[in-house]
């Protein structure tokens, strides 16, 4: 199998001695939408940093589609698109002259980059502001910016560092839209976010990093089966002054009109229905209480070993 | 990357170079065009008659050459200093950075970059310079060669500045209490042979001094020292500055954590 990108034993230690990364092994698979998760100052800016250069490693070895950066870094370079989590370019340039540079330092003719320029810049919705000065722009635009600005050079590997930080939910789910189809299309994307909700919504596969080590690289799916206990919310059609005593095993009344239903694993939630069918209460809607992914990103980042399964 | 792909790159970074530095030509032209004007109004045209002659010549014609150079150095050394650091400040030379951009290129690129503007700051000063006298050309290869290599050398540390630099302070302590010293003492406006020996002897430990005077050389056909030697000094500085600017690209901490 091609992996889009293979570390072995990656490590990074600062020079103030500050150890980032303790022998990370992360394997992404080509066509992969990956998450890769963890909380603040955990690792994951120090893993893109190296892969894109930014970052030089301590030790261990990283290939990009087989490519290795100690043998061939610049061609393992040429295969990566990145999204930083900040805004880094030339707040005096236009989105044009931005993407159209960027196509440059790639080797790409200027027809060609003025045309794939276009297609991006339309794609995300841009084009009308490609003259505009880039500073100028809304923090939305900028961050689309950026992608257009990854994407210039066609690569087979995006990695997008918090893309949507900051983003109103309208252009988020838009975003999501765009990155789904540019997967589907072939391109592999490692995403790193800290809303759970993303990463669950849009990946297939993730790996959560704490205080530099790899706790968890599995699937999404595999991931959210490790989930013991799931709590629904449920809305009510008419308002209960008390809960049912023959239901005080199985849900909790939160105010009049909003039950919590505790499910563990193995278990349906076909017999809290028929309880609550039993005593004529009607649900009108019912969501989790908390993102699924969050609660178990909140355990492995806790204590890993405990929460391993 | 292929030759085409890294010359369309380095193309990319010195048309880049060049529109910056264009588009803000009221902070990078206009400047040194109006203090070499004042320079050639004060010196040149009213105390220079007082003075008398320098070296055989008028001594607005021996200032020319001077300010001339003088301008090519501050220009060039500004030009990469100011946009390597802003780049670096504003995280905009990641975009550089991750790229397969060979660093020989990006090098490369900043130092085009940087001996245009010296040379275009340069013919702009000639310009003007020719409001207040006629100018006569002893020999032009060695006036061509030595505003070039002055310029790659200056581009080079302004590289080397700007890579270092932490904040913008940083970027003018290396022009004002390096550069402007050693070029008003390298021989601008005077001949070291009106020194004593001893500070003669000073002086010629100060490189802009070689740089200045085979470029004086090449307008008057006059120079207070040997023209091969400056030309082998300005090579030295130029290889051991190449050299320590493609490691700072590799290895600084300033660029790659």
């Amino acid at each position: 199998m091609t992996f889009a990108l293979k570390t072995t034993n990656l490590s990074k230690t600062y020079g103030n001695q500050i150890e980032a990364l303790k022998g990370v092994d992360l394997n992404v698979e080509e066509g992969d939408f990956f998450a890769l998760l963890g909380p603040n100052g955990a690792g994951k800016s120090t893993v893109i940093g190296i892969l894109t250069s930014l970052v030089l490693k301590t030790a261990g070895e990283v290939e990009i589609f087989g490519v290795s950066i100690d043998h061939n870094f610049k061609k393992a370079k040429s295969f990566i698109g990145v999204v930083p989590q900040e805004f880094n370019f030339n707040i005096f340039e236009t989105p044009l002259q931005i993407i159209c540079n960027q196509a440059g330092y790639y080797g790409i003719d200027r027809r060609t980059a003025l045309q794939r320029s276009e297609k991006y810049l339309q794609l995300l919705g841009l084009w009308d502001k490609r003259n505009d000065i880039a500073g100028h722009l809304s923090g939305g635009m900028k961050r689309r910016l950026m992608i257009a600005r990854a994407l210039i050079h066609e690569p087979r590997l995006l990695i997008l560092d918090e893309p949507t930080a900051g983003v109103d939910i309208e252009i988020r789910r838009s975003m999501w839209e765009f990155l789904k189809n540019i997967n589907s299309a072939g391109t592999t994307i490692i995403l790193t976010t800290h809303y759970l909700e993303e990463a669950e919504h849009l990946c297939r596969n993730i790996g959560i990093i704490n205080n530099g080590a790899l706790v968890e690289n599995t699937s999404m799916r595999a991931l959210l089966r490790q989930l013991n206990l799931e709590t629904f919310v449920l809305d009510l059609e008419t308002g209960l002054d008390e809960l049912p005593a023959a239901l005080h095993s199985i849900a909790r009344l939160v105010d009049r009109s909003t039950l919590e239903v505790d499910i563990k694993r193995g278990e349906t939630l076909n017999e809290v229905y028929d309880a609550l069918s039993a005593a004529s209460i009607h649900v009108t809607s019912m969501r989790n209480k908390s993102n699924r992914l969050e609660q178990l990103f909140v355990d492995l980042t806790r204590n890993p070993r405990e929460a391993s399964p | 990357m292929n030759p085409i792909a890294m010359l369309i790159a380095f193309m990319t970074i010195v048309i880049k170079e060049i529109t910056r530095f264009t588009r803000i030509w009221q902070q990078t032209l206009v400047p040194p065009a109006i203090s070499t004007l004042l320079y050639f109004v004060i010196f040149g045209n009213l105390i220079g008659p007082r003075i008398g002659q320098m070296d055989g010549f008028d001594y607005m014609d021996f200032l020319v050459p001077g300010l001339i150079l003088m301008s090519v150095i501050t220009a060039s050394y500004q030009n990469v200093v100011s946009s390597f650091f802003g780049a670096k400040w504003g995280k905009s030379i990641e975009e550089i950075l991750v790229s397969p951009t060979p660093n020989l290129i990006i090098l490369l690129a900043y130092i085009c970059g940087g001996v245009a503007r010296g040379v275009l700051v340069g013919l702009i000063v000639t310009s003007v310079s020719l409001l207040f006298t006629d100018l006569s050309i002893f020999n032009g290869w060695v006036l061509a060669s030595v505003v070039v290599l002055t310029a790659i050398l200056f581009s080079l540390g302004g590289f080397i500045n700007a890579v270092f630099a932490k904040t913008f302070d940083d970027v003018s302590i290396v022009p004002t209490f390096v550069l402007l010293p050693l070029t008003y003492l390298g021989g601008v406006f005077y001949s070291i042979t009106l020194l004593g020996d001893f500070w003669q002897q000073v002086s010629k430990a100060n490189p802009i001094l070689y740089m200045i005077n085979a470029f004086r050389y090449g307008f008057l056909g006059i120079t207070d020292v040997s023209v091969f030697f400056s030309y082998g000094m300005i090579l030295v500085f130029i290889m051991v500055f190449f050299a320590i600017s493609l490691y700072l690209l590799s290895h600084s901490k300033g660029l790659r954590a």
